[in-house]
């Protein structure tokens, strides 16, 4: 048997691109949500929490209708020259990303609002600016949380099926996921196969599941007061 | 006037109103004093610009805040000791003490950061982690802290309040050099007689979010007609002079303006600057000087009566020449002496504590 390692690195890489596309989005949202008092935060806060609920194909579904060539998005991505973005490796990054956003966006939050008002007002008598008092205060504060983000989102992504499978389609190479390639396994009936995958998987995501929570009850113990 | 600090708010939250038009000092402890609730807490964040509210404030010539300008937290001149120590958990003490040093201009670096460390003690701890300090050592970083910001102005929001009385102890002579030694005005928050007369120099006193006295600090202790009563804790505060030291009976006489008290010899020397609070409760007024057990007995005249909580109490304010003395006795000892505006009188004072 030659063990097809291209869906692995492909999740790898996906996962890796999602994280960090979700973490420059995911934090300004957080840091918003966390800090304001307007009545739009709940609203927005729901509509970011959607993907915890809804089903994947729904979600794949309205992604494929958007970056469709009659979507809106569809319609924008063609008229820079980027052509349509489902079943490509970006369409896949950009349904991810949205997939994933609450398992980034409410660890963070969290983390945020856990810090309070105080340390930034400090550190605002102190000279800093609200930028500077972000990356020197808050950041380092809320580091737990941006920990648990980042491994969620990306377990969260490497473990995603239906709407791969919806906006990415099964193209060796371009968006053939590891997920996607266990199926396939499974449905031609190569159990070996199957079998090596999802093992893996299964002893991947354990230990990162443990990494992250080792990770947190030490960090618990630190800033503790 | 050039020289203070104007200010003027008017603003109202959900159940409460701060309106408030005051010139402080530049020089010195201003204590902005009342009961929780009274609004001191929120006028001190809004100088600070924590709080945005309507108004106008002027800082040495320097506005900070008026109706077309509100200049951010950041760029106030201000230091801000709050009343939790509220150190950054993630730095140790030397870089909590760094993190505003390094962020104002070398050029407006007035206090250096080995004498902030040395005058508040805190060699030992540079390498700790707050969460290994106890609460008087925290606060004194967070004092430090603040001073390295070399501010125009500090702010002080009942930096002793959370701490313990061995704790307060601790940090109080601190507090005291702070007043002598640095020449930077401070607002002082608090809800504590003995701190205000411990470190006062001017006294704003609120209540319900309204300024109802403030002027210097033995005028407004002193004065009769606040509707706010110091009740058992009424008293006056004498700047005075150690005249004498008398090591035979193990006492010191300390002169103010016009008189002179003798107390217990509490380690002072001669020619030193020393605060002597004198309890309203203390002070008992006679005819006759007579003899008697207690040795502080002074000539005064009736300068003011003046109703007291207790309805069978009243506070009489006597002139010793130019200083002032409270004395609170009963109604009936009064009308039995005779007293009234103007009329001479003997002062005897039982009791008189050092504050400084």
């Amino acid at each position: 048997m030659v063990f097809d390692w291209s869906p692995v690195l492909l999740s790898l890489k996906l996962a890796t691109t999602t994280t960090l596309v979700l973490l420059v989005v995911g934090t300004p949202v957080a840091w918003w949500l966390a800090r304001t008092r307007h009545w739009s935060k709940q609203p927005i806060a729901t509509v970011v929490a959607l993907p915890l609920v809804l089903p994947p194909t729904v979600l794949g579904f309205y992604l494929l209708i958007m970056l469709g060539p009659k979507g809106p998005v569809g319609h924008f991505t063609q008229a820079i020259g980027l052509g349509t973005l489902p079943f490509t490796f970006p369409g896949l990054v950009v349904a991810s990303v949205f997939y994933s956003f609450p398992f980034v966006v409410q660890p963070l939050q969290n983390a945020f609002e856990v810090i309070g008002d105080r340390p930034l007002e400090v550190a605002a008598t102190l000279r800093a600016s609200m930028w500077d008092r972000f990356w020197s205060v808050a950041v380092p504060l809320a580091r737990p949380g941006f920990l648990t983000a980042s491994v969620l989102a990306f377990a969260h992504t490497i473990g995603e099926f239906g709407v791969v499978l919806m906006v990415g389609g099964n193209i060796p190479g371009e968006t053939k996921v590891l997920s996607v390639a266990i199926y396939d396994h499974v449905e031609t009936l190569e159990y070996e196969q199957a079998h090596w995958l999802a093992g893996g998987m299964v002893v991947f995501s354990f230990l990162v599941l443990l990494t992250l929570y080792l990770v947190n009850s030490r960090q618990q113990r630190t800033f503790t007061l | 006037m050039n020289n203070s600090i104007n200010l003027c708010f008017n603003t109202s939250f959900d159940d409460f109103s701060l309106d408030v038009n005051l010139t402080l000092p530049s020089r010195g402890i201003s204590a902005l004093f009342g009961h929780s609730g009274c609004g001191k807490t929120t006028l001190l964040r809004c100088i600070a610009g924590l709080q945005p509210a309507e108004g106008h404030l002027t800082v040495e010539e320097e506005v900070w805040q008026d109706t077309n300008r509100f200049m951010p937290v950041h760029q106030r001149s201000l230091a801000y000791v709050f009343q939790e120590a509220s150190l950054f958990p993630h730095l140790s003490v030397k870089k909590n003490l760094l993190y505003g040093f390094e962020r104002i201009p070398k050029e407006q670096r007035r206090v250096a950061f080995d004498d902030a460390v040395s005058w508040l003690g805190l060699e030992e701890l540079l390498d700790r982690n707050p969460d290994k300090l106890s609460g008087g050592q925290r606060q004194r970083v967070a004092i430090a802290r603040a001073l390295l910001v070399s501010p125009r102005l500090l702010l002080m929001d009942e930096p002793l309040a959370a701490l313990d009385i061995k704790s307060k102890k601790e940090i109080l002579p601190y507090l005291e050099r702070l007043h002598d030694d640095l020449d930077i005005p401070v607002i002082y928050v608090t809800h504590s007689p003995a701190e205000v007369s411990r470190l006062a120099d001017y006294l704003v006193v609120l209540d319900g979010g309204r300024v109802i006295a403030s002027g210097p600090l033995a005028d407004t202790l002193s004065r009769l007609d606040l509707p706010f009563k110091f009740g058992d804790d009424t008293a006056v505060v004498l700047g005075c002079t150690v005249g004498e030291v008398d090591n035979h009976w193990h006492l010191v006489r300390v002169d103010f303006p016009d008189g002179s008290l003798w107390l217990r010899d509490q380690g002072v020397s001669v020619g030193q600057h020393v605060r002597v609070r004198v309890f309203a409760r203390d002070v008992s007024l006679a005819e006759n000087p007579g003899k008697s057990s207690i040795q502080n007995v002074l000539r005064g005249r009736v300068d003011a009566l003046g109703e007291d909580e207790h309805p069978g109490l009243m506070l009489v304010r006597v002139r010793i020449g130019s200083s002032i003395l409270l004395a609170r006795v009963t109604r009936r000892a009064a009308a039995t002496i005779g007293i009234q505006q103007d009329m001479t009188i003997w002062v005897q004072v039982k009791s008189v504590a050092l504050v400084e």
